[in-house]
């Protein structure tokens, strides 16, 4: 089965580094992955976005109108692409800058906090892996190891940021669960 | 060496070293920027070059130049970029120097725009520059074909002592996919003693070589131009590459699509299959040589009622397509021009339409 999940914030929260870890792992795990950017005027100031594509079978399409999960770190991109999620996906919602829900009945809507998660372990600038972790947690897109890898693969060169990333993995799964 | 999460620019890159290509001439440009921005840092590992030209134009010459004298060279751009680059493309032609353009498309014409298109169907299959001249056309539809395109760009380039361009629309540059390098990297050096202007010490002959383009004989130029006519021709005879795609079931529609677009055109096809529709398609690989016979005969299908162009350009590859279907059906176009990528459902749409027009 195909699964399409979107990140979307504005520029600077890791938007594409969430979804370039995630593909990542899908790949470690044997699975076709494609993940695409939105490169037009919107990374410029506005809401930055990416999509990630995961499918046992080769991808046709890469471009997804209507993503099966969202992750949502602003608002703005939350009122932009709740509406698109499909029936039964996750959205998490960044609740520490969202003061909105997702307004939909039909959807898993998961509330986190992250970057009051991330600034209470002491690694503001992990918010980003807090989501991911959360969110593979709840949707179990990938195999959540293999994420937990791919995050420690991603800071392979900065090797004393991976303690903190992993305390942000562990954080965002309790949460997940909770 | 196992499979790496890789941008296709980047990827584009690291196929073009592993092919043996050393030096590099290129201007930057949205969206293929990370070509240069990749060799920029990979060419000195390997003793190769990395220049960054002062326009597209000069970048032209600086290819010619260097293949001129017997290098493996290549250059990226996007759409203006490449308009830029026409006359010494047509130069690079007419003196049969090998060489690889790419072309990550944008919108136009003009500056148009930064996203995905297919707009420069024309400028690479039928001119761009001057002149009676030909390129061999590649069009990949994911980052691993585009690398496996740029391992065969470099030998099919020397083999005909044409420049090969490879084009692919803004997604293929910017998408992230697994890729596999093949294993066998090297790629052996054509003999250019025959014609390169690279010193005669080097080649321990007396002859000299000359790389020209001026013929004001116009007997001389007739048979100079005849000569590079054979020469696509036979390219048309060997170099043809396409997918059949469900062109063995009893189709009512034949798509025919190329790049991203085709794999957009899957997912519809798979997707109507479902539903009890069936649509065959061809996907060009080779824009030039283009895939008459299979489009030919895909058309002759007794189920076959209409055949759909799908391209992201307002009406350019179906010119082709009618061409090749000599009459023999309808033949409708689908597409989008702005950088919107058109979606399934879209296509879809646009074969019941036809469906229930045909």
């Amino acid at each position: 089965m195909q699964n399409e999940v979107m990140f979307a914030g504005f520029g600077g929260q890791g938007i594409m580094l969430m979804g370039k870890i995630l593909a990542h792992a899908a790949m470690e795990q044997g699975l076709e992955v494609a993940w695409i950017p939105s490169y037009g005027p919107e990374m410029r100031g506005g809401t930055a976005y990416c999509t990630v594509v995961v499918n046992e079978r080769p991808i046709g399409s890469p471009i997804i109108r209507n993503p099966r999960h969202l992750v949502a770190m602003n608002r703005p991109s939350l009122e932009k692409f709740a509406p698109m999620v499909k029936t039964g996906g996750v959205i998490l919602i960044n609740s520490s800058l969202i003061d909105i829900g997702a307004g939909r009945t039909d959807v898993d809507a998961l509330n986190v906090p992250v970057n009051e998660i991330a600034a209470e372990i002491g690694a503001a600038k992990a918010a980003n892996i807090v989501a991911l972790a959360a969110f593979v947690s709840r949707s179990h897109i990938v195999d959540f190891e293999l994420m937990r890898e791919a995050v420690k693969n991603e800071f392979a060169a900065k090797a004393k940021f991976i303690p903190l990333n992993m305390k942000a993995v562990d954080r965002g799964a309790e949460i997940a669960q909770a | 060496m196992g499979k790496v999460l890789m941008k296709g620019n980047e990827a584009i890159a690291e196929a073009a070293i592993r092919a043996g290509c050393l030096n590099y001439f290129a201007y930057p440009i949205t969206p293929q920027s990370e070509v240069a921005e990749y060799l920029a840092k990979r060419m000195p590992e390997v003793d190769g070059v990395f220049l960054q030209g002062e326009s597209e134009v000069a970048v032209g010459y600086m290819i010619f130049g260097a293949s001129a004298c017997g290098a493996r060279v290549m250059t990226t751009s996007s759409s203006p970029g490449v308009s830029l680059m026409g006359e010494a493309i047509s130069y690079i032609t007419a003196a049969q120097c090998p060489a690889v353009f790419v072309n990550i498309m944008r919108g136009g014409p003009g500056l148009g725009g930064i996203l995905p298109s297919q707009a420069d169907y024309f400028q690479a299959t039928k001119g761009g520059g001057h002149g009676d001249y030909r390129l061999l056309v590649m069009a990949p539809a994911s980052v691993q074909e585009a690398v496996e395109m740029m391992m065969e760009a470099f030998p099919l380039a020397e083999k005909y002592r044409n420049p090969v361009m490879l084009v692919g629309d803004g997604l293929i540059g910017q998408m992230m996919e697994p890729v596999e390098f093949p294993d066998n990297l090297s790629i052996p050096a054509t003999n250019k003693d025959a014609w390169a202007t690279n010193g005669m010490d080097t080649r321990k002959s007396d002859k000299r070589n000359l790389v020209k383009t001026l013929y004001l004989n116009p007997e001389e130029l007739n048979a100079h131009n005849l000569l590079l006519k054979a020469k696509y021709e036979r390219m048309k005879q060997e170099a043809v590459k396409y997918e059949p795609y469900n062109l063995d079931s009893a189709y009512q529609v034949l798509i025919v699509s190329y790049g991203t677009m085709s794999r957009v055109c899957k997912t519809a096809i798979d997707m109507l299959k479902d539903e009890g529709i069936e649509v065959g398609m061809v996907r060009p690989q080779t824009l030039f040589p283009f895939p008459e016979q299979a489009i030919f005969e895909a058309a002759a299908c007794e189920s076959c009622k209409v055949a759909l162009s799908v391209e992201m350009s307002m009406g350019q590859m179906i010119e082709d397509v009618e061409r090749c279907i000599k009459g023999r059906l309808p033949v409708k176009w689908h597409g989008k021009c702005g950088g919107d990528v058109p979606t399934p459902e879209e296509v879809i749409d646009a074969v019941k339409r036809l469906i229930a027009e045909y």
